[in-house]
């Protein structure tokens, strides 16, 4: 061994302190081989001065945290312009998902809006067709809630098997905010709904001018023209300076750089609802209008990308919870394949329709695991296996596989993506 | 005092002229459709210039860019094509959505007669009109795409829900598990150099 330099000594410490610790029984204290560095010697944040305030006048994490990031996978899609990225869900904690890396998915770009020369139109079915500046929607009675935004096609390449290793790519076409914005039944009352005014079209002001048809029912019961999310305007690629909140349903109705509003007695059977956004089943078959959705849940960590690397002992398993339905007042976690199962801690906020996280401590003795989350909603909804919604659907509807996930973890802590029996 | 009236008295009615800028939906029954016709050559040529780069000479398609012709009878297959022949139940929608977002990266810039000659020429490909066919608004409800019929209303709540919503198993619930497909023998999931260097340190 060399031994020229007083960093090497370090490294070699470290090392072994990393192989003790390894080493020991679960239940026991690990025990120092010697004086830790970081204690005995003085670091540089300890005796020199740090940035001052006005150095970092919005934001950003640590230098430390910079693997944490949105990431994309190219060969999905033709082009990064109509294509999506994924959150990486395994580095985060608790329900909220920060704006920077919240996934998108983009049909034309992000469209780079000037506000003071955004307009929400409303047409159609009206009594008065209307048109709103920014000023005026901020003018009415405004609503903080919080929701998950799923997109259709989160979990769309596993229908076949386990192909991407990892819970941000097989599950981070999700992010979950508070939204402030304003109820759209005070917008279309302010319009007035004419009696035969039986579904709406959202439209986007971007290149794809992105349209959806929607039920006036839903339109008057949860949906909201959000402006802000976690305290702070929209981000662009979140649609600046206003968005469409559908609480429930599929990621792509939540129309971006809303624009235009009409109401209509028939849906619009447009692209985003006909060749995309419908469900192919076995046989040739196609569900339309497939809105809500279902519960689901992934456990995030211990996941591929995010391995056991503390070995043998108290271990804590986490992940996420969600249903377009209602709440998750239960999620059961497997570390044998579904053999056994046991209800996981439910901690933080339980809110309609909004992300949940779970918790289940154990101690791992080493051997293999075959980790597995089943969601239950408020409604009595189970989490179902992949196998019984191909049973369903067959391999090919790309969209709404909320089927449960499982991680095999080997000896040495690493998680890959698989199916089982 | 708290505002009272369910109108608010915000916003302004909106002018016709603009409406009509903004409001170029296009339904199934022919709504939204505007004056206007265009033939199968026409379209031929407009296509070639605005499309063939990314959708191909015959709606075969370049690289990963979407097939819109073609794929007939292959939605019970594994693979299906999906196009505009074999998969789409409304015409409208090729002519709302080509008339709003397409050329990708050139929006709105096909007037109303090029997409009834571009939607002319792509029934022409898709094997389902002539090529002398022209398509204009008086005509175009009578064109039917061959998938129509085969869409139906979401379906869960009445197939998958009483399936789904259970007291599940808890304890032995399995003799034995074999794991049947893993995603690292498919290999296909970015590096994460920077996140795997951090942890190894």
């Amino acid at each position: 061994m060399t031994d020229r330099s007083g960093a090497s000594r370090r490294d070699f410490l470290r090392a072994g302190l990393a192989g003790s610790a390894a080493a020991l029984a679960s239940g026991t204290l690990a025990r120092a081989a010697g004086p830790d560095p970081a204690i005995t010697e003085l670091q540089p944040w300890m005796t020199e001065l740090g940035e001052g305030v006005d150095a970092r006048p919005y934001g950003k994490p640590s230098q430390f945290e910079a693997h944490v990031v949105r990431r994309n996978v190219a060969w999905l899609t033709a082009d990064p312009i109509s294509s999506v990225n994924f959150t990486p869900l395994h580095e985060l904690d608790g329900i909220l998902t920060p704006n920077g890396l919240c996934f998108e998915r983009h049909h034309a770009g992000i469209a780079e809006i000037d506000p003071a020369k955004h307009r929400l139109m409303i047409n159609g079915l009206v009594d008065t067709p209307l048109v709103f500046t920014m000023a005026d929607l901020m003018r009415f009675p405004r609503e903080n809630r919080v929701y998950f935004l799923e997109c259709a096609a989160n979990s769309g390449m596993e229908w076949r098997g386990a192909q991407l290793n990892g819970c941000q790519y097989t599950h981070g076409m999700i992010h979950n905010v508070m939204y402030t914005g304003v109820r759209l039944k005070h917008l279309l009352d302010e319009a007035g709904v004419r009696t035969n005014g039986k579904w709406i079209l959202p439209e986007g002001g971007d290149a794809s001018g992105m349209t959806r048809s929607i039920p006036i029912e839903k339109a008057m019961d949860d949906c909201l023209v959000a402006f802000k999310m976690n305290g702070e305007a929209l981000r662009p690629e979140q649609g600046y300076p206003l968005r469409l909140v559908v609480p429930g349903w599929e990621g792509n109705m939540w129309v971006k750089w809303l624009r235009r509003i009409e109401v209509g007695d028939e849906p619009w059977h447009h692209r985003e609802e006909t060749s995309k956004y419908t469900d192919l089943l076995e046989g040739g078959k196609a569900r339309r209008f497939t809105w809500v959705m279902d519960a689901k849940s992934v456990i995030t960590n211990p996941s591929p990308q995010a391995p056991i690397t503390h070995g043998r002992g108290r271990t804590v398993l986490t992940g996420v919870a969600w249903s377009g339905r209602g709440t998750i007042p239960r999620v059961d976690v497997t570390i044998d394949g579904g053999k056994n199962w046991y209800q996981a801690r439910m901690d933080g906020p339980s809110l309609d329709k909004s992300m949940h996280r779970f918790y289940f401590e154990f101690d791992w003795d080493g051997s293999p695991l075959l980790l597995q989350s089943r969601a239950h909603d408020s409604t009595g909804y189970v989490q179902p296996t992949k196998d019984e919604l191909r049973a369903f659907r067959g391999v090919e509807s790309i969209y709404h596989n909320n089927g449960i996930q499982t991680w095999y973890v080997n000896e040495k802590g690493e998680a890959e993506n698989v199916e089982i029996s | 005092t708290p505002a009272a009236a369910d109108r608010l008295g915000l916003g302004r009615p909106a002018l016709t002229e603009e409406i009509a800028a903004w409001d170029i939906d296009v339904r199934p029954d022919g709504q939204g459709l505007p004056e206007g016709r265009g033939d199968v050559m026409t379209g031929e040529g407009l296509y070639i210039d605005n499309c063939a780069v990314c959708h191909g000479d015959f709606g075969e398609a370049v690289g990963r860019w979407p097939v819109l012709a073609g794929g007939q009878g292959t939605l019970n297959h594994e693979d299906p094509n999906k196009t505009i022949g074999s998969y789409w139940p409304y015409l409208s929608t090729v002519y709302d959505y080509v008339h709003r977002a397409m050329p990708f990266g050139n929006a709105q810039s096909l007037s109303d007669d090029d997409v009834y000659a571009i939607t002319a020429y792509l029934l022409y490909l898709n094997d389902l009109v002539e090529d002398d066919f022209e398509l204009s608004r008086e005509n175009f409800a009578e064109v039917r795409l061959p998938n129509e019929e085969n869409f139906f209303m979401d379906d869960r709540d009445e197939v998958e829900l009483p399936a789904f919503t259970r007291e599940p198993c808890m304890e032995n619930c399995k003799e034995t598990v074999e794991i049947t497909a893993r995603a690292a023998v498919i290999d296909v999931t970015p590096e994460d150099t920077a996140a795997r260097e951090r942890r190894a340190a």
